[in-house]
């Protein structure tokens, strides 16, 4: 028999992702069937009612309370799970324990009086709050969080117009100021490439790209996905990019965001278009022509961006780069050897990702190669998947999307959702290649290579008791000095049979060579 | 020189508001931050917190 076991603490505050990752946790507790730790909010109380695990005298408590349930077997008792989470939340406080945290923005600006940046990642619903209380006192602001309205995003944005600051986000993944990465973002050589991205990951990638070819930045920029929507009009990119000209330290200016509103991409090139230092666009999938016509450099991918800007800030050709570091007689070899070892029914593309721009750059490139692929980030309605859980023909998907993150982590903190999908990937015989990302860095999980290989290797003997052979091509974002070991990471991946490419541009020009040699 | 040249010429020193995770990796990397910890105002009551608001 099974039975629901709870426990309610009045007046404790514990931030999502660490409830989030000790829920998972206490799930895995042997006899316990379904878990829920969070704080009392409306949300956590909806999940806990879906896993039918929610009390009435949780039904009354509020979001600064924190709670315990559970579906668990008869001999599994409360007190050792609050002891278990208990010890758990402890773990997770170990460096910071000792350290005085001030209850508001007030009393740490007495404690920090000389604080310049305010870094926001609570629940959306506040976040704005905070951020219009940094800014009115003239500091400058990275919102992380999303579920922020974008009549909000415009107000704060204008407000640090006209304070002259920054307000980075909503929804702003990644930044580095004064070489310092905020949020999720690398370590990165400094140097004199200036960045404003509008995308996280898209930020991450160039970075990343730009360290491992021996260049450096300056400053990295964030805005948050929807700058150039046109109700926001590109007000942050428009002011970093002021910032950059301004700037004695920045020699090249590297703009990065998926393709904005016509009107907005004008108001944005022509801000350019005068400027002194040489300018590096990346509209992800954006026309090139149009964008040349303002004297700036058009990149054709992640890594073109990244290639052109460090060209540029060392005052060598600029080339459009569409190739791969290997040779064209190793590409064919790896090409040849893969669909060898495949049966005649594999034919189709699984695209698993962390990072949404890297998907995004992903179903562009490798579309090229095999036509539509169906995603859950598609704009066009016919391409859209019915089911996010199921894949169709050609997929890519993007596990940041909310479908896959309400009450769970980011699947760059929490990579187990996707981890799973490989194997669930695995067990569909048509599938030929599997492409995925694996996003190293602050903020991110600390192994998420280590969380993923078992399920990488679980899928590959899947397919091969069914007589096939599962292609993974992946590539790593991330440097030698990021908090995990990229080294290891990549020997690791090889050792478990998957091809490691240099960028996830060249990652997926492969999955398309060989699913087009498979066609032909 | 706008406020944010002079960020650039600054030492970053950050109040982090929310995710520990990220406290923690300024921290790591020695670079000057300080924890606030958040609560909701009024425990989410949005109207009571918007009455404090103005009363702060």
């Amino acid at each position: 028999m099974s039975k629901v076991i709870y426990e309610i603490r009045k007046n404790t505050y514990y931030d999502s992702v660490t409830l989030m990752l000790i829920s998972k946790e206490v799930e895995k507790i042997e006899g316990v069937h379904e878990a829920l730790v969070g704080m009392g909010t409306d949300l956590n109380k909806e999940l806990a009612e879906k896993l039918n695990i929610l009390t009435d005298e949780i039904k009354e408590i509020g979001p600064n309370d924190f709670f315990i349930t559970l579906l668990a077997d008869e001999n599994v008792q409360i007190e050792d799970i609050v002891k278990e989470v208990d010890r758990m939340l402890t773990e997770k406080r170990k460096n910071s324990d000792s350290d005085y945290m001030p209850p508001t923005l007030n009393s740490a600006l007495e404690n920090q009086p000389e604080s310049n940046m305010v870094l926001i990642s609570v629940a959306g619903e506040y976040a704005a709050d905070e951020a219009r209380k940094a800014l009115e006192k003239g500091l400058h602001v990275m919102i992380f969080s999303d579920n922020v309205s974008i009549e909000d995003e415009k107000e704060l944005k204008q407000l640090a117009v006209e304070k002259g600051l920054l307000m980075m986000g909503p929804d702003c993944g990644t930044a580095i100021i004064n070489n310092v990465p905020l949020a999720f973002a690398n370590a990165i050589n400094k140097g004199n490439i200036g960045i404003v991205g509008a995308s996280g990951t898209g930020t991450q990638e160039v970075t990343v790209v730009i360290d491992k070819l021996g260049g450096g930045i300056s400053q990295a920029i964030g805005t948050g996905g929807r700058d150039l929507h046109e109700e926001v009009g590109g007000l942050m990119m428009l002011q970093g990019i002021e910032a950059l000209k301004d700037d004695p330290n920045t020699e090249v200016i590297v703009l990065i965001s998926k393709p904005p509103a016509a009107k907005i991409a004008e108001k944005i090139l022509k801000a350019v278009e005068g400027i002194k230092k040489p300018v590096v666009v990346n509209f992800i999938g954006g026309d090139k022509e149009t964008i040349e016509k303002y004297g700036v450099y058009a990149a054709t991918s992640l890594e073109d961006t990244a290639r052109k800007a460090v060209a540029l800030s060392k005052g060598m050709d600029v080339k459009d780069f569409e190739g791969f570091d290997l040779s064209d007689e190793e590409i064919e070899k790896i090409v040849k050897e893969e669909i060898e070892k495949m049966d005649k029914d594999q034919k189709y593309f699984r695209g698993l990702f962390t990072g949404g721009t890297l998907a995004e750059e992903a179903i562009q490139i490798v579309s090229k190669a095999v036509g539509p692929i169906n995603s859950n980030i598609a704009s066009n309605p016919e391409l859209k998947l019915k089911d996010v859980n199921k894949s169709e023909k050609h997929t890519c998907i993007d596990f940041g999307e909310d479908e896959f993150t309400v009450g769970k982590p980011h699947p760059m903190i929490d990579p187990s959702t996707r981890a799973e999908r490989i194997v669930q990937e695995a067990a569909d015989g048509e599938v030929a290649v599997i492409l995925m990302d694996f996003v190293l860095g602050y903020g991110g999980h600390e192994d998420p290579v280590g969380e993923t290989l078992p399920k990488i290797m679980e899928a590959k003997e899947k397919a091969e008791k069914a007589g096939k052979h599962l292609c993974i091509i992946s590539s790593i974002c991330g440097t030698e000095r990021d908090p995990q070991d990229i080294v290891e990471s990549q020997k690791r991946l090889e050792e478990a049979g998957v091809i490691v490419m240099p960028t996830n541009a060249q990652a997926a020009r492969l999955a398309g060579l060989i699913l087009k040699e498979i066609t032909n | 020189m706008s406020n944010i040249n002079k960020l650039f010429n600054s030492e970053l020193k950050v109040i982090n508001i929310g995710l520990e995770k990220f406290y923690q990796d300024l921290k790591e990397q020695k670079v000057q931050v300080i924890n606030v910890d958040f609560r909701p105002t009024a425990g989410g009551n949005k109207k009571m917190a918007s009455l404090l608001s103005k009363l702060m």
